[in-house]
């Protein structure tokens, strides 16, 4: 078995097994925890309506925040929405998604998919720099630089793999493969979990808050 | 056997001229990737050289092999070329039968011990019942004209990597020729069958050079497993572009668009098919409209489906998906559950010291 068969069989179907049951596993770990009741008056009739609302009207940070946090909150968007481009509208990616779920939907041609690959890549880039330019703001843990490695190197290997960079290309496939499902493995059990969780705390702490007839 | 004339000899008797001969040199030389400047080496090689004698053995084949080398839709260089080597034994070609063939072939085999050329074409089981030969098994026959052969050359993927039998679940425990011969030079020709002219050109070379070609790791030679069909298709553009048939009458099809969604192996398939092609030269599997089964590469048919593209995984996952989520809700839930259990634990506690 060389190597690219070996990522494509074995290694991805443990990787997706991992992923989905960690990430259930996380997500009701948190979800089934209680949060004590507050046994207060609350000052606010519509809370919990405000509590969904905040998860959308934190999607871009308050009036007096904005300058301060403007560069830093652009390239996170452009890196999020760019990868979800690449993974979802990228031919491969979708024939491999066909095969798990039996969807599909037309493709991005290639060039554009290369173009925002690029542009997610850039981004992610900007994103390390500042994180280790500034470490009294980002107050960052090894799991912090693990989860950057992990989402940089499917990108990268990505980007080569469809030039025909680097290694021989099965060689190349094989590698991105491999570093995809290193990613799947690491992500139910890391802050990239946070993909699934922001939308729960963003309405936890809007719940809260609105009780208490703070409205943000 | 019994005429030992030169090839020059040989192709002037067959009304060859000297000048349709320096263009099959000049034509293989530049196939095989060498300089120019050894043409006319070649010819002169070629024109004195004496009939080579040469063993093939046909274990768990299927005989396409043979077909694809001797097919032609007109007498060709290539064929004289393979008229020419003394073929002292060739299940297929032969004139000779039963005890004869045998023993002619351990006469071929005394009479040149150190210098003739082994072919060997179909895997070996290594259960040696599943296949025998004048009721000697093929594990034996290549064991006993290994030693002496000047090389071994591995015709087809059966022979190189085990091919179609070794497929799972390789009900005759087959193998491949450099699985069990370790001590002399093996040159695999994959491909199911290979081009022609890759085994043409192989023996051109080691006829006029006396050494074999520059080989890949997988000990095929670069001249012709060098390039992936990939890389030299002639769809490639429709590729870089996102252009895919999605299925095989759709206007994709139609239009000659790329194959990959239709299973086409061609980026991770070393051969020569997109350039060489097929049938001197008229087309090759793409070009008609199927893609790539890649089927010079090892253990291809355990690959996956023929058509389903690369990117498609090689897992039943979804009922195991199923049951991995299951498992993690468990998890997580039983997680959950122990964490309220300690914290009304730790309520009780707390009003109980109070």
């Amino acid at each position: 078995m060389n190597l690219l068969e070996f990522a494509r069989g074995p290694v991805i179907h443990w990787a997706l097994i991992i992923l989905v049951a960690g990430t259930i596993w996380r997500l009701l770990g948190v979800l089934i925890l209680t949060r004590g009741a507050d046994l207060s008056r609350p000052r606010d009739a519509f809370g919990n309506f405000k509590g969904y609302r905040t998860v959308f009207s934190r999607a871009w940070p308050s009036g007096e925040f904005t300058v301060a946090t403007r560069y830093q909150t652009i390239m996170a968007y452009f890196f999020h929405f760019a990868t979800l481009i690449v993974v979802i509208g990228i031919t491969p990616h979708i024939e491999f998604i066909t095969s798990l779920t039996g969807y599909s939907w037309p493709a991005l041609p290639n060039a554009v998919g290369v173009a925002v690959g690029t542009i997610a890549l850039v981004s992610l880039i900007a994103l390390i720099g500042r994180r280790l330019s500034m470490p009294k703001i980002y107050c960052s843990n090894i799991g912090d630089y693990v989860t950057w490695v992990l989402v940089a190197t499917p990108l990268i290997t990505g980007l080569l793999a469809f030039a025909h960079l680097g290694a021989r290309y099965e060689t190349m496939l094989a590698i991105h493969i491999l570093s995809v499902a290193a990613l799947f493995v690491w992500f139910p059990f890391s802050k990239l979990m946070h993909s699934f969780w922001f939308i729960f705390s963003r309405a936890q702490s809007g719940l809260s808050y609105a009780h208490k007839g703070v409205r943000i | 056997m019994a005429h030992n004339s030169t090839l020059g000899e040989l192709l002037r008797s067959q009304g060859v001229s000297r000048r349709a001969f320096l263009k099959f040199c000049t034509t293989t030389a530049s196939v095989m990737a060498l300089p120019a400047t050894l043409v006319p080496v070649m010819a002169d090689a070629l024109e004195q050289v004496r009939r080579p004698s040469v063993i093939w053995l046909s274990f768990q084949e299927c005989t396409g092999c043979t077909e694809a080398l001797t097919r032609s839709h007109a007498p060709t260089l290539e064929n004289l070329i393979f008229n020419f080597i003394s073929l002292d034994y060739h299940h297929a070609l032969q004139a000779a039968s039963g005890r004869a063939a045998e023993a002619a072939r351990e006469e071929a085999m005394r009479e040149n011990a150190g210098k003739y050329l082994l072919l060997v074409d179909g895997s070996i089981p290594t259960v040696k019942a599943y296949s025998t030969i004048a009721g000697i098994s093929n594990l034996d026959m290549l064991m006993d004209s290994a030693p002496n052969a000047a090389a071994i050359i591995a015709v087809g993927t059966c022979a190189a990597y085990g091919g179609l039998p070794m497929a799972a679940p390789n009900p005759t425990s087959a193998v491949s020729v450099s699985d069990l011969i370790k001590d002399k030079p093996i040159i695999n020709i994959p491909g199911c069958p290979p081009i022609p002219l890759a085994m043409t050109g192989v023996l051109a070379h080691y006829l006029t050079l006396g050494t074999l070609p520059a080989l890949d790791a997988l000990g095929r030679p670069l001249a012709f497993y060098g390039d992936t069909i990939h890389d030299r298709c002639y769809r490639r553009p429709f590729y870089d572009r996102g252009l895919f048939a999605k299925t095989f009458d759709d206007e994709g099809a139609r239009k000659g668009w790329c194959l990959y969604k239709l299973g086409c192996k061609g980026p991770v398939a070393y051969n020569a098919c997109a350039n060489v092609k097929w049938n001197q030269g008229v087309s090759f599997p793409i070009q008609s409209g199927h893609g790539c089964i890649g089927c010079c590469e090892p253990g291809f048919w355990d690959n996956g489906g023929i058509y389903e593209s690369i990117a498609r995984g090689q897992f039943g996952t979804g009922p195991q998906m199923g049951v991995a989520g299951m498992v993690g809700a468990g998890v997580g839930a039983g997680a959950a559950l122990l964490a309220r259990s300690k914290k009304e634990r730790a309520a009780a506690a707390h009003r109980a010291a109070e």
